[in-house]
């Protein structure tokens, strides 16, 4: 054999240097799980690093309770695939408990009070770091922050102060009460997710492919008709073929257009894209720091 | 297809930014949403042209106060090449910054603006891109549109820059004219510089050889997690789970586990959960030995005939980032390949002056952003190369035990 590693090697074996990294510097680290390609993609990358160890984290979901319900089958059929427990915390918790107000009428989402959820759970089981799927290329915020990226006690990022990020050593020391988010896929492009989910045969929710779906355009993007999603009187709801390009709570991913039912085709598709993944992100479009300032707040 | 990573480097408003913005607009990397966001901020902010600096200056207080203020990196690949690029920030408050950006580059791009010339930041760059071991330097001598393109200043700067870098070991400097704002020279050949004959810069880009930054000889395999699965069926297995960062480890080799001295042979090699009979850097990897020795995270398994250094007292080269002088006697906790020890520092040999690379024998003063040669002795031994010979096994970064926060970078000498 010459000394050939490819470019998802290389990628690869970053990621499960990070993630074996996580396991020994933390105490109670978790893997932020919501259904989406990029969480599924470090939750087999996990199974790796430990192989033939279980993982010895749990994956977390938080669960918005808007959800398309192929993602929750789905949630729990990876949780008993890949042998690892699973903790959901729950949006409706936080709004009964009287924790986070609701937003109403049009254009309301819960993907803001996410965070409120996700800081609960953490300080509810004392977890320490959260592994997370963000990738740098996803959105200029993201493009900013490093592998181990710092939380203080109110699971706040500080973008303008980060800890300097010197060679593969990573610096996970914190005060109690501090937590840490992590990201080992920080280095792959959309492109390099889909070309190892094909490689390695990664089972992904079915609404990434094909199907036929009631879905009405609003500002540009294609969104489920849902209870969850209410309508404007003057949009109309018709019945197209699409899939999602990402995957997050109903109220804000929108659906492309496409008659892609493989991970072949998927790929194609990709490469021809003029659009980010991100453009069909409700959320992404309040204002030109929107990502930044949810992030600040604790969102991941 | 093989992959560069550069970084861009020089003083605050030379223009790196921007030529970052240029080079993924001119090779089409922009995707339309980004460019329409983008255009739309700049028209907002009555830029009367599309500031292409905005695509990477993504933070609120990078858009509101014009400035670069943490890496950015960025994705792109052309027919030629992949590359992953990281704009650092110019403002000499930010310097660890730049250092996080330019630790795992192998090429850095000094943007020099040509009004300006080399400035005291343009030197300091240029001397950590050399200290961190990086081979390739493209000095961008910029804004050659407010200079009317003119080939003496270009070949001015050329000079300084060269009187400068003589003093440096960097075995591939090379110079481009050119304008980012206009996309002179970027990947579009100036028509306005005919007087230069060579490589626009995405040229230069794709066709630089790099060698490979890994030690291929001498084995090295820092232990980063002990793998004993509480299963039936792999009830004796115990894997040494780690990246390889030297060397190449093979199937039934002789090894020996530092500090303990205790000698084994290996049994079975895994690359992430499939057998191999092999592995070499930067492979993540688990070996199973074949006697039982206590081994933890920490140790470094090694072959007899090719050990590492293992010692109490080192020399490093550091660069010191935070307000707080560095003091004669103060205690760190020290980060070194998947050790942590305590350290304290005994001696500052010199301050490294970084206008005239000069050593100062007589000033102990390291402050915010300085360079010195420093000695530690540490609680336990280090197992260690100097970091010219293996980047992975000779480098360190020092924590504050107090904050926690990273102070400063370490290169062993
Ligand atoms: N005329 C002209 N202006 C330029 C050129 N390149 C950059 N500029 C301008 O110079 C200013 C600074 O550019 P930036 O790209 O933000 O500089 P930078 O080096 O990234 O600055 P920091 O990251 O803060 O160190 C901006 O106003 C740019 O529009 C050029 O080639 N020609
Ligand atoms: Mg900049």
């Amino acid at each position: 054999m010459a000394y050939t590693f490819s470019h998802l090697d290389h990628l690869e074996s970053e990621a499960i240097f990070v993630i074996r990294e996580v396991a020994a510097q933390f105490q109670k680290p978790m893997l932020l799980f919501s259904g989406g390609k990029d969480s599924m993609l470090i939750l087999h990358l996990a199974w790796k690093a430990f192989y033939p160890a279980r993982i010895p984290f749990p994956i977390v979901h938080v669960d918005t309770g808007h959800n398309f319900e192929e993602t929750i089958e789905y949630r729990n059929r990876m949780a008993d695939k890949y042998e690892v427990n699973l903790v959901v915390g729950y949006v409706q918790d936080s709004i009964d408990s009287g924790k986070v107000e609701e937003e109403t009428g049009i254009n309301s989402s819960r993907n803001w009070l996410q965070s409120v959820t996700l800081l609960d759970t953490i300080e509810e089981h004392k977890f320490d770091c959260a592994l997370g799927g963000g990738r740098r290329d996803e959105e200029k915020a993201r493009a900013k922050e490093r592998f181990f990226s710092h939380r203080n006690e109110f699971g706040e990022w500080d973008p303008k102060n980060q800890r300097p990020e010197l060679w593969n050593l990573f610096n996970g020391r914190k005060n109690y009460g501090e937590h840490f988010r992590v990201f080992p896929i920080s280095n792959w492009t959309e492109m390099d997710v889909w070309q190892y989910i094909k490689r390695e045969e990664i089972d992904l929710p079915s609404i990434y492919f094909n199907h036929k779906r009631r879905v009405f355009n609003r500002d540009g993007v294609w969104l489920a008709e849902s209870p969850f999603n209410p309508m404007k009187p003057t949009e109309v709801a018709v019945e197209k073929e699409v899939r999602f390009r990402t995957i997050g709570d109903i109220s804000c991913t929108g659906a492309i257009e496409s008659k892609v039912n493989n991970i072949d085709d998927i790929i194609a598709e990709v490469a021809s894209f003029r659009v980010t993944e991100r453009a069909g992100r409700h959320d992404d479009k309040r204002s030109d720091t929107s990502m930044e300032d949810r992030k600040k707040e604790g969102y991941f | 297809m093989d992959l560069l990573r550069f970084v861009t480097a020089g003083s605050v408003d030379d223009g790196k930014s921007t030529l970052i913005g240029r080079l993924l607009f001119d090779t089409k990397t922009i995707f339309k949403d980004q460019l329409e966001a983008v255009e739309h901020t700049s028209k907002v902010r009555g830029e009367d042209f599309v500031n292409l600096a905005l695509l990477t200056d993504g933070l609120r207080s990078e858009r509101e106060q014009g400035i670069t203020i943490d890496v950015a990196y960025r994705y792109f690949a052309t027919p030629k090449r992949k590359f992953i690029l990281a704009d650092s920030p110019g403002h000499v408050q930010y310097t660890r910054n730049m250092i996080t950006g330019a630790s795992n580059a192998s090429l850095s791009l000094i943007l020099v603006d040509a009004r300006n010339g080399v400035l005291e930041q343009t030197r300091r760059h240029t001397f950590i891109s050399a200290l961190l071991g990086i081979k390739h330097l493209i000095v961008c001598i910029n804004k050659m549109d407010l200079v009317d393109f003119n080939q003496d200043i270009y070949q001015k700067i050329k000079e300084d820059y060269r009187a400068f870098s003589s003093k440096i070991d960097v075995p591939d400097i090379r110079f481009i004219p050119l304008s980012a704002k206009e996309g002179d020279n970027v990947v579009r050949r100036s028509e306005k510089m005919d007087w230069y004959q060579g490589p626009t810069l995405l040229y230069a880009l794709e066709n630089t050889y790099v060698e490979s930054d890994y030690e291929r000889v001498n084995c090295r395999f820092p232990v980063q997690y002990v793998l004993r699965p509480m299963k039936e069926a792999f009830h004796d297995y115990r894997g040494y789970a780690g990246r390889v960062a030297g060397g190449i480890f093979k199937k039934g080799d002789e090894v020996v586990v530092l500090p303990s001295g205790f000698k084994s042979r290996i049994k079975s090699i895994e690359n992430v959960g499939k057998e191999v009979d092999q592995v070499f850097p930067p492979m993540s990897a688990s070996i199973q030995l074949e006697n039982d020795i206590d081994i933890s995270r920490g140790d470094m398994i090694v072959k007899e005939f090719s050990q590492p250094n293992m010692n109490q007292d080192i020399d490093i080269m550091l660069c010191w980032f935070t307000e707080t002088p560095l003091a004669i006697g103060s205690k760190f906790i020290i980060k070194h390949t998947t050790r942590e020890v305590k350290a304290i520092l005994k001696d500052v040999r010199y301050k490294v002056d970084i206008n005239t690379l000069h050593r100062i024998q007589d000033d102990k003063h390291i402050g915010l952003n300085d360079i010195g040669r420093v000695h530690l002795r540490t609680s336990s031994p280090l197992i260690f190369d100097t970091y010219k010979k293996n980047k992975i096994t000779g480098s360190v970064i020092l924590i504050d035990e107090k904050n926690n926060y990273t102070v400063a970078a370490g290169m062993i000498l």
